[in-house]
């Protein structure tokens, strides 16, 4: 049994760093986009220093459309543009395209949440000290909601390991196309456990490093 | 130096409308430390955040230093903010920022550098009291020392004008009269013009040279605070006061009197003791004193005594006709209206 998983080894070391690239790249737009989102839908709402009901409703369409197409008719769906972004649907830089249009919203609206927890009196302080709205998103809003960036990131990370495997079933590569190819297609179960162990893995390290993340930053 | 002009705040409320502020006037002179009190719910901290905007009033206007700050751009705005501190129950903290970078943030919104800030900080700190805390966390300091905090980081751009919203009432009593004294100190060294808003009479008394109650959203009373005390003119300020100057007689004592109970109230520097033994000397009637307290508001002395007056009833009665010659307010209280509250 062991000298099947040495053989598959390199494949498995492979599968793996394709797993860690998709989500990567997922996490990275995630930040790039989803944060900047997140924290429009907070300073649209009502009762805050940018108030604006149109913006705010206008991005939360946006999101519950997003959110409400399940991954993976989202991964059939976007395989056009996909193929006009990279003239390709296989690999994981592929598969890290949907992975992204995914997590953009799933992250918008953790920063949206984490953001409504921040004291709203400490926002007004900073409006009473006559700072301006971009002074109030930068020193006040982002320090504040750091602990909850991270959480909710490695919330994010985690739904896109899960989202990853699903990717893989369409040529998308990693960890979730192995287990399924030595797995379902050739009944291979020593070969799945192996996958699952590392899945479990990978998941118990990133939130152990989230939370211990978000506690350092956190100095409440 | 601050003028509000016919304030009006409504608010809708799952569908119903309530009047927060109703059609308020008030003009707080520069230099002096104006007081709002008022129960809870009763309009004072929205009027309080109409003078610098945090508040928009549905109607009226807010006139600071004679410039209506409804006619000023965001811009301008923001500008005008600076020049009002403004300090809250809650401290409003950034939890995520030190002490130092609490109070820098306000002088980086002014748009200071870095030298200006680091060197003013350092002023402020001094100011009130926290050099050695600069680098902790608001978490790691107590209610007092957070204040101070937000004391030193409303002053930061040199306000002439200082909003304290409640700002004492999540402290105890002991930490109330230090801070009450640094606002004394700031207002003393450094001029500002400061509007508090409390339920505590106590901080009134303390701090305020003129005063004005609220109750549903309208100003009942005001004027200067020791003559709110002296001669409250509506109910409401008289249940205030009593919670400063009340004076309950034991029930036990209430029952063994059987002479004249009287209050008296004595003003400003009248010697109390002199009054009451000259009466006595000139009357022939025992006078026993039950209750005794002098109130210094504003370090202006104001006495209350209550006498149980025993004799010949003509006589007793020449003898409150003496006092009100004498004293600035007496009261009698007969049999009827004894136990009541002798306020």
């Amino acid at each position: 049994m062991m000298d099947r998983v040495i053989a598959i080894l390199p494949e498995l070391n492979q599968a793996f760093l394709e797993t860690l690239l998709m989500v990567s790249i997922a996490l990275a737009v995630a930040i790039l986009i989803g944060l900047p989102f997140g924290i429009l839908l907070f300073v649209t709402d009502r009762g805050l220093f940018l108030e604006n009901v149109v913006v705010k409703r206008i991005a939360g369409l946006i999101i519950n459309l997003i959110r409400s197409v399940p991954f993976v008719i989202l991964l059939v769906f976007l395989l056009p543009f996909t193929q006009f972004l990279l003239n390709t649907t296989i690999g994981p830089l592929a598969a890290s395209v949907s992975l992204s249009v995914a997590a953009i919203p799933f992250y918008a609206r953790i920063v949206e949440s984490s953001a409504r927890d921040i004291d709203k009196g400490v926002i007004e302080a900073a409006i009473a000290v006559g700072a301006s709205p971009w002074m109030i998103i930068r020193s006040i809003i982002l320090p504040e909601v750091k602990p909850g960036l991270i959480t909710g990131l490695t919330i994010t990370a985690i739904s896109l390991i899960g989202y990853s495997a699903m990717a893989g079933t369409i040529g998308g590569g990693g960890i979730g196309d192995l287990a399924i190819r030595y797995g379902y297609y050739r009944y291979d179960n020593t070969i799945m456990f192996t996958t699952v162990i590392v899945l479990i893995v990978l998941v118990q390290l990133v939130q152990y490093l989230g939370d211990l993340v978000a506690r350092v930053v956190s100095k409440r | 130096m601050i003028k509000l002009e016919n304030i009006t705040k409504k608010y809708t409320s799952k569908g119903k409308q309530i009047i927060g502020v109703d059609d308020v006037t008030l003009t707080v002179e520069a230099g002096e430390v104006f007081g709002i009190v008022g129960y809870s719910g009763a309009g004072k901290s929205t009027l309080l955040r109409c003078i610098n905007l945090l508040e928009k009033p549905t109607s009226g206007k807010v006139f600071v230093d004679g410039v209506n700050l409804h006619k000023l751009s965001p811009k301008d705005l923001r500008k005008a903010r600076q020049s009002i501190g403004m300090i809250f129950q809650g401290f409003h903290l950034v939890s995520s920022k030190t002490v130092y970078e609490n109070v820098a943030f306000a002088l980086r919104a002014a748009g200071a550098d870095k030298k200006q800030i680091k060197q003013r900080v350092d002023e402020l700190l001094a100011l009130v009291g926290l050099e050695d805390r600069k680098h902790q966390y608001p978490a790691q300091l107590s209610g007092g020392q957070k204040q101070r905090v937000s004391i030193a980081r409303a002053l930061a751009n040199q306000p002439k004008i200082l909003l304290c919203d409640e700002a004492t009432s999540a402290l105890d009593p002991g930490t109330t009269k230090s801070i009450l004294a640094l606002l004394k100190k700031i207002n003393k060294e450094l001029g500002l013009t400061i509007v508090v808003i409390t339920h505590e009479m106590e901080v009134v008394k303390e701090i305020c040279s003129r005063c004005a109650v609220m109750q549903d959203g309208k100003v009942v009373e005001h004027g200067p605070t020791y003559d709110i005390f002296s001669d409250p003119a509506n109910p409401l300020t008289l249940s205030f006061i009593q919670t400063v100057l009340s004076f309950d007689l034991p029930e036990e004592l209430l029952g063994e009197i059987n002479g004249k109970l009287v209050r008296l109230q004595f003003k400003g520097n009248i010697a109390a003791d002199a009054v009451v033994s000259d009466m006595l000397q000139a009357f022939p009637i025992r006078g026993n004193i039950l209750h005794g307290k002098v109130e210094y508001i504003q370090s202006k002395p104001l006495g209350i005594f209550v006498m149980e007056l025993n004799g010949n009833e003509a006589e007793v009665n020449k003898a409150i006709a003496y006092l009100r010659d004498k004293v600035s307010k007496v009261e009698v209280f007969d049999d009827g209206s004894r136990n009541r509250h002798l306020a």
